[in-house]
């Protein structure tokens, strides 16, 4: 078997996404890389949920719209997706509740018989669904003892009965001998790459799609290494941030875009003040509240021109798990060395979905920023020939360190004389020639697919995973750009040299990068553009490629 | 012997000539010259400050000091603080600034109880946006921006930081540097959100040197017991920042309670804090 593809849905409240994930780690037990996508609305009881989980032989990072199996623990399940079943393809249901035709287990009536709560229908179908795959019930047992925490033993029970109340398997999915990887989403990897990337202080206001970085630091606080703060506002939060850097803690904040449009203000001030910070911003649907639990790539251009005034900033576009890892702890570095505002822009579809992670934590190691050497008197801004001016922080006995808001002489006292005033823009825009320099050195721009075709599939960010499956489909080429801002144009125009058609595809309404990237010659020939908050399956963005080319 | 002197820097003065401001940084330089001399290293102050006429005041004292935007002075010094708490961090701020702009922050910070000390140079008038009422300016202000009176009864920030839970809630006035002094020093030295409102005249478009000098007295211990928030409201309800006969200046309250710093930190300096095994905790993830 090749692949596999369950989608388990519900109301909220059901343990859908709970069950999902105890399914995608029993998967990954046995081999197989995986790729979860998880779709909620924006409500805490009822309404419907339903996760994805797609297995592969081989590594994957995108789901499918069409799918093997349904585990449905309601009728709308049925009604919603029943046209997404593969030929061949069968639902589990819960044979008092749903109406369906199937596999039918009497989910609620073995939870009341075993005295278990009616959330544990998920344990149920999970112990049916293991059977129907014909996966030993002994590594369904150990998956839900390492994974719940409580009620195991209740669990257990209930997981047991079901599995045997299922007469014979649909399909054998066989044990690989591939090893395990851990599962990660995006916003962990994201968490962990700036704690390999010398996190000390994570700040943040609850914002969905990006809280779960905060939930995840705080529950592992004292294992990483790191303090949280959940402050007042997002304008607290980034501020809190640049208090701490400036007093010499590495920090970072997350949120999406309507928290950053409220943090846009000390960006400003970070630029001016040159006060290291990294920014998670993951995207949403806008505008407005937009739709607040599903997933667009509508902000590449606000964050880009974001922050009154002129100042270097970096903006990375992580496209999955791993990539969120590197970039992020990327981000961490350059912030400390360039002095300047680093982001990291996700979205909801790579911010939550779950990957099999296979990145080494080696390669990203805290690098010292430049630090002051102690010799003659202390400048905060002293003018240098690459403009990076060394650190100093409150508390050195020797040093004064002022950092201010307001254009400043070296010492950071405020100044409104024209020559200083050039001085210190030329100063600070000076950095940009040695980021690029060493951003030069790091891997920019991303190929995939067959390297000698002429067709370009243009992407970036959570977008690449379906890119790369329909380009290997059809033989395309796919670039990735990893660095937006300042965007590498050469590595960029090197990648896309001798392409005749490049095809532009973005989850938003007008294709940003497109727009970006033309500013520097770059032009677009074609356009695929998916604006419903869903993000591209494979199988869909397969007809839509096809569309364009015939 | 540190000298006020000894803590100038080469910034221009550009404050109007009779400005409550240089009542404020005089007083501030002379509480760090005399906390020196107790022992405090100057090296671990940090002045902050908001914009307006008296967040210039950080160019003017030789110590580390972060310049931040308007309203945004409490979240950088909690920033500050907690990263190192061994620094001894005092925000300054306008009435536009700590009761306008920023006025979530400055609640917040009465709220956690983070070990800093804020003072307010209340002057009830935007100065360098040349004269437009404040959230303290008296009902019926004639400023720029209402020119037929403002429409707008004032805050009184007495009252709003007892509830707010302030742990030190007191008012200064800058024509009594003396008596401002030892209420900055008290601020200072207590361990938990101190606050001071600093009743500034603005020479320039809200002269009040007068209507202060007939006005304010003094809280005095023995006869006042600053540990009594019921009283402490009784005095704060005495002047409603409008007009009136008496203003009482000095500690309205004092009490100490855990710090933010310290709940929050629980003994953890930020910056040296062991990196995590990330290999053991992907573990957990398979």
């Amino acid at each position: 078997m090749e692949e596999l593809s369950i989608l388990v849905g519900g109301k909220a409240g059901d343990g859908i996404r709970q069950a999902g994930q105890t399914l995608a780690r029993l998967l990954n037990r046995i081999g197989y890389r995986i790729f979860f996508y998880d779709d909620y609305p924006s409500l805490i009881r009822g309404g419907h949920n339903f996760s994805i989980i797609r297995a592969s032989k081989r590594k994957i990072q995108a789901h499918k719209e069409k799918v093997d199996l349904i585990v449905a623990l309601n009728q709308d399940t049925v009604e919603k997706h029943k046209h997404r079943l593969n030929p061949g393809g069968v639902i589990l249901y819960d044979s008092k509740k749903v109406e369906a035709q199937g596999v039918g287990v009497d989910f609620m009536g073995l939870v009341k018989e075993l005295e278990g709560s009616s959330i544990m229908r998920n344990t149920t179908a999970l112990g049916a669904l293991a059977k129907m795959l014909n996966i030993e019930w002994e590594m369904l047992e150990r998956v839900i003892t390492d994974t719940m925490d409580k009620k195991v033993d209740l669990n257990l029970k209930i997981a047991q009965s079901a599995y045997h109340r299922v007469e014979k398997a649909w399909v054998s999915v066989p044990k690989l001998d591939q090893k395990m990887l851990p599962l990660v989403s995006g916003n962990e990897a994201i968490a962990l790459g700036a704690v390999q990337g010398g996190l000390n202080m994570y700040i943040a206001y609850p914002m969905t799609p990006a809280s779960a970085i905060l939930h995840y630091l705080a529950e592992h606080e004292d294992d990483l290494g790191v303090v949280t703060i959940h402050p007042e506002s997002e304008i607290g939060v980034v501020l809190m941030a640049l208090g701490a850097a400036y007093a010499g803690v590495k920090t970072m904040v997350g949120t999406s875009g309507g928290g950053f449009a409220l943090m846009t203000e000390a960006l400003s001030l970070s630029g001016q003040g040159e006060i290291p910070i990294v920014f998670v911003v993951s995207q949403r649907p806008g505008p407005g509240t937009g739709v607040p639990t599903y997933t667009m790539q509508g902000d590449l251009s606000f964050v880009i021109h974001s922050g009154h005034g002129e100042f270097v900033k970096v903006v990375l576009a992580p496209g999955d798990a791993e990539e969120a890892f590197y970039l992020t702890g990327l981000a961490m570095n350059l912030a400390w060395k360039f002095q300047t505002p680093c982001f990291v822009l996700s979205d909801k579809h790579l911010s939550e979905s779950i990957f099999s992670f296979d990145a080494d934590p080696d390669k990203i190691k805290p690098e010292d920023p430049l630090l002051w050497d102690g010799q003659g008197e202390y400048k905060r801004y002293l003018d240098t020939q690459n403009g990076i001016s060394p650190l100093a922080f409150p508390g050195n006995p020797a040093a004064m360190v002022k950092a201010t808001s307001y254009e400043h002489d070296e010492y950071g006292i405020t100044t409104e004389d024209s020559e200083q005033i050039v001085r210190m823009q030329q100063k600070r825009l000076r950095k940009k020639k040695t980021l690029e320099d060493e951003l030069s050195r790091c891997e920019q721009v991303k190929v995939y697919g067959d390297p000698e075709s002429k067709t370009v599939l243009l992407c970036w960010g959570s977008t690449k995973g379906a890119c790369i499956e329909v380009a290997e489909e059809l033989g395309l080429k796919v670039v990735q750009p990893l660095v937006l801002e300042p965007l590498p144009i050469e590595p960029l125009k090197k990648a896309l040299s001798g392409a005749d058609k490049i095809i532009d595809i973005e989850v938003n309404t007008t294709g940003q990068l497109a727009k970006h990237v033309s500013a520097y010659g770059i032009c677009i020939d074609d356009m695929i553009l998916r604006f419903d908050a869903r993000p591209f399956t494979v199988d869909s963005l397969l007809e839509k490629v096809k569309e364009v080319l015939s | 012997m540190t000298t006020v002197k000894e803590l100038e820097t080469y910034a221009q003065n550009t404050w109007c000539p009779g400005c409550g401001n240089f009542g404020i940084l005089s007083s501030i330089k002379k509480v760090l010259a005399d906390l020196k001399e107790e022992g405090l290293d100057l090296s671990k102050v940090v002045l902050a400050s908001g914009i307006g006429c008296h967040a210039k005041i950080v160019d003017y004292v030789k110590v580390n000091s972060f310049y931040s935007i308007h309203g945004r002075v409490p979240p950088p010094i909690t920033g500050i603080k907690l990263a190192n708490p061994e620094l001894v961090v005092i925000g300054h701020a306008g009435d536009g600034d700590a009761y306008g702009e920023g006025i979530e922050h400055l609640i917040f910070s009465a709220k956690r109880n983070i070990n800093v000390t804020f003072i307010v140079h209340n002057n009830r008038v935007y100065g360098l946006t040349t004269g437009q009422f404040t959230p303290t300016s008296p009902s019926g202000f004639k400023g720029r921006s209402t020119p037929g009176g403002s429409p707008e009864d004032p805050l009184n920030p007495i009252e709003l930081m007892l509830s707010a839970g302030a742990g030190f809630v007191a008012r200064g006035f800058a024509g009594k540097p003396k008596h401002l002094q030892r209420l900055m020093k008290a601020g200072i030295k207590h361990q938990g959100f101190a606050f001071i409102d600093v009743l500034q005249p603005c020479f320039t478009f809200y002269n009040t040197y007068d209507f202060y000098n007939q006005r304010v007295y003094e809280l005095t211990e023995g006869e006042y017991d600053s540990s009594d928030r019921e009283a402490a409201f009784a005095r704060a309800g005495e002047w409603a920042y409008g007009e009136g006969e008496r203003i009482p200046i000095g500690i309205f309250y004092q009490v100490e309670r855990p710090t933010y710093d310290e709940k929050l930190l629980k003994g953890r300096i930020p910056g040296k804090l062991k990196p995590g095994n990330i290999r053991s905790i992907l573990e957990k993830h398979i």
